[in-house]
């Protein structure tokens, strides 16, 4: 994934940051990719190269943590989240079914962000809602009972949503040149 | 001396905690279930209108969070008790509910009725709990509290005699506490069932300055949630049983690794040891005594894998969660090389019942050679899922029909899927085996942690068993061969099968691996990750057979041998329903005016079948996907 303007800077110094908090020894690496996650939603690869030039540890040590654990993501998250659970009630009734559907209509694979940084796509183990299955977290909102209609329906809301405040937008440029 | 200031200290508090919840329940007490499940469902909206309806009606009612009930079925829940009325719990809440109930049975004394799911306590009125078919198969330990107590307020548990074990086990010594756990014959409930008593006398056994107590809360089956439930229902029980732990084997520190997945719980539970430290019942000098146990929080990153003991500790210590061989065991060696008894949430919180009720009760529950209970998600094809705690021994049969209440929608019980991707599917003709870790075992699953899954006529055998697999191939840690290569092989076979390019032979290899992957790992996550495959293989053979030998799948669920169609004589020319729904324009309509799917567009997104009306129910699923002639 390209890197947005200005980011290489931000990551540079969140990463500077952490490591002048914890400290560089090697059982703090674990803590470190947090709190560097938590900072940037997820763990670019040049943070990682950043983090074990410092460390002073191989590069494949801190990919290594980083892939093993489920928590670390590599990719960004998009503005919305959609996250298709794959528990097994929902799949029995279903869920790779609305997994596929959010995948053709936002074009990417599960794991992956939308270019635009809109959307990312995640199948997460059982959200512990199993009698509404198949379940999907739409940004921690629980939608229950999802067929491929309803992933037309939340995406067409967010579509609307977005013109009308693009819409908004322009209005109050509008409104500044007068 | 000592001894009684334990005592009394803790009489104090208990009629502090008794005090205020009697003042509570003197005027109207909505208690609302907000557990993940409870809130998934819409609990905070619910409660969101309690609190407002009740304000803007200037009524005098105090609105509590609890955790889970184990009703999963009828979620969002909430009790209302006011004086003069049975406490009422209702089932399916939403806003509007909640705004008539705040109007007519807070402000009209009616509590309709028709609303309401269950009563609690015995009356002339309305059935209670023990009026449900399930409660004559239930027995609650674990989950006795859940869902009726504030698990952010350590005063509710205080007043139903919290905490009282822990001043019982002050009083006691420590080789007593431990004979009562070995004479109690409790087992472990993480899923292996190792004896809890024999742990606890090696870890008290093994001299050291420093030990460790760690409750194993990373709860990682899909479709298994009692851990995180119990942890968000009632984390005081689960703590007064660490604490009991820790005096029996003479450890100071202990730590509770929950997954990072669980926010609400990990949240709770931090709440919980902050108050039980603030009325001194955990820190130094525990009530006045010269014992002193603290416990802190351990968010895991979140790998299945890390529910194995030795991996758990490793990632504890911050390198990656892979297994170690063993002896030594955790008891001797463990967390920085001390000794640690690890056990599971339900067998602390089992443990604060045994010391409070006595080693003999607890026997007198479940069976010989494992006594208690057993607690199980039970959900997937079943019409009552939801939270269940029933004495071991009892059958499959039972837990599926009678507390389950059957499958929903006429449909055919096809199997059960016991104890996560480590199980197993068992068939019809093993439902009436009694459920205890050796019976499970024999039969070809496993106890598990306890996620149940019913399955039904509509699941293929085949795609379940490729789930599983692919679920515990993801999560293998890559440091055996058999596990990381052989699953992984397999994996593609179970893939080539559901795609109807198997062959006969690809079965005796499955049956091959499985057994290698078995002998060749060395954690219980590849020893048990071949279970699926193996039990489909023997009780669903003939599955198996058909995909491969004709192309079909007998459920209609794997999708490369599946096609939809639409039966000519059952369409209606009069409806479009099925041409809207299609996501990728497939439907057309024909020169007759009937409907048809070009088949080379169609996802097979199953969008049609369920739109179309169930009057005409035209469309149908074809395997082997062959178009019949018209």
């Amino acid at each position: 994934m390209p890197l947005l303007e200005g980011e290489e800077e931000i990551i540079c110094n969140s990463v500077t940051d952490i490591l002048g908090k914890l400290g560089t020894s090697r059982e703090k690496l674990i803590p470190v990719l947090q709190q560097v996650q938590n900072k940037l939603g997820y763990l670019p690869t040049l943070a990682m190269h950043k983090i074990a030039e410092n460390m002073k540890i191989p590069a494949v040590d801190v990919y290594g943590i980083a892939t093993f654990y489920n928590q670390f993501r590599l990719n960004p998250p998009g503005k919305h989240q959609f996250k298709v659970c794959m528990g097994t009630a929902c799949y029995m009734v279903g869920g790779n079914i609305a997994l596929d559907s959010f995948e053709r209509r936002l074009s990417i694979k599960e794991g992956e962000t939308t270019p635009d940084r809109e959307f990312s796509l995640e199948r997460v183990a059982c959200v512990g809602c199993c009698t509404l299955a198949p379940v999907v977290l739409v940004d921690e909102e629980v939608e229950g009972h999802v067929t491929p209609t309803r992933v037309d329906g939340i995406l067409l809301t967010f579509e609307t949503n977005g013109e009308k405040k693009t819409e908004e937008g322009t209005e109050e440029e509008g409104g500044s040149e007068v | 001396m000592k001894i009684a200031t334990a005592a009394e200290h803790y009489a104090g508090m208990k009629a502090k905690a008794e005090q205020k919840i009697n003042s509570l329940q003197e005027k109207t007490l909505i208690r609302v279930g907000a557990a993940t499940c409870g809130l998934a469902a819409g609990a905070q909206k619910v409660k969101d209108t309690f609190v407002e309806e009740i304000k803007h009606k200037g009524l005098d009612a105090e609105i509590i969070e609890v955790g889970c009930m184990g009703h999963c079925y009828a979620e969002p829940m909430a009790i209302i008790s006011k004086p003069g009325f049975p406490a009422l719990c209702y089932g399916h809440m939403d806003e509007g509910l909640a705004k008539l109930l705040v109007e007519e049975f807070l402000g009209n004394d009616d509590p309709c009725y028709e609303y309401a799911l269950v009563a609690l306590e015995p009356n002339d009125i309305f059935p209670t709990f023990s009026d449900f078919p399930r409660d004559a198969y239930e027995k609650k330990i674990i989950l006795e509290h859940c869902g009726f107590i504030d698990p952010e307020d350590i005063d509710h548990y205080l007043a139903r005699e919290g905490y009282a074990s822990l001043v019982k086990t002050l009083q006691m010594k420590p080789e007593e506490i431990i004979s009562a756990m070995v004479d109690s014959g409790l087992r472990g409930r993480g899923g292996a069932g190792f004896p809890v008593g024999k742990k606890w006398t090696i870890c008290r056994n093994t001299p050291s300055e420093i030990k460790y107590i760690i409750c194993n809360a990373d709860e990682g089956d899909p479709g298994a949630f009692m851990d995180r439930s119990v942890l968000e229902s009632n984390p005081h029980q689960v703590i007064e049983g660490m604490l009991i732990c820790a005096y029996a084997v003479g450890a100071t520190k202990g730590y509770i690794y929950v997954r990072n997945e669980y926010p609400l719980a990990v949240q709770r539970v931090k709440t919980a040891i902050e108050q039980a430290r603030k009325k001194g019942l955990l820190g130094s000098a525990i009530l006045d005594s010269t014992f002193s146990f603290d416990l802190e929080v351990f968010e895991g990153s979140g790998a299945f894998v890390c529910g194995e003991e030795s991996a758990l500790i490793n990632s504890m210590e911050g390198k990656m969660g892979v297994p170690q061989a063993r002896p030594p065991y955790m008891a001797v060696s463990g967390f920085w090389g001390r000794p640690t008894v690890l056990n599971n949430v339900k067998t602390f919180a089992y443990v604060t019942a045994i010391i409070k009720k006595g080693a003999g009760w607890f026997r007198e529950i479940g069976t010989e050679a494992t006594p208690g209970t057993a607690v199980f998600t039970l959900v997937g094809k079943v019409a009552n899922t939801g939270l269940v705690e029933v004495p071991m021994g009892t059958t499959l049969r039972q837990l599926v029909f009678d507390i389950g209440e059957g499958i929903p929608n006429d449909k055919e019980f096809k199997a059960v899927q016991i104890g996560g991707p480590s199980g197993g599917c068992l068939p019809e003709e093993t439902l009436d085996i009694p459920i205890d870790f050796d019976s499970l075992e024999k039969a070809g699953a496993i106890m598990g942690s306890g996620g149940l899954v019913v399955l039904d006529e509509d699941d293929c055998m085949v795609a379940i068993a490729r789930y599983f697999l692919e679920f515990t191939q993801q999560e293998s840690c890559g440091k055996c061969t058999f596990c990381r290569l052989g699953t992984k092989h397999m994996l593609d076979i179970l893939t080539r099968i559901t795609q109807g390019k198997g062959s006969l032979a690809d079965l005796d290899i499955l049956q091959e691996l499985a057994e290698d992957i078995k002998m060749g790992s060395l954690c219980n996550l590849g020893k048990t990750a071949p279970n699926p495959i193996l039990t489909t293989l023997r009780y669903f053979r003939d599955e198996y057979e058909a995909h491969i030998l004709e192309g079909r799948c007998p459920a209609r669920m794997c999708k490369d041998l599946i096609l939809y169609y639409i039966v000519p004589e059952k369409c209606t020319k009069l409806c479009n329903v099925c041409v809207g729904s299609c996501p990728v324009e497939a439907i057309y309509t024909r020169e007759d005016g009937l409907k048809a799917i070009d088949q080379e567009k169609c996802v097979k997104c199953d969008n049609c079948l369920k739109t179309c009306p169930p009057e005409h129910n035209a469309v149908i699923k074809l395997s082997p996907p062959v178009l019949p002639e018209e």
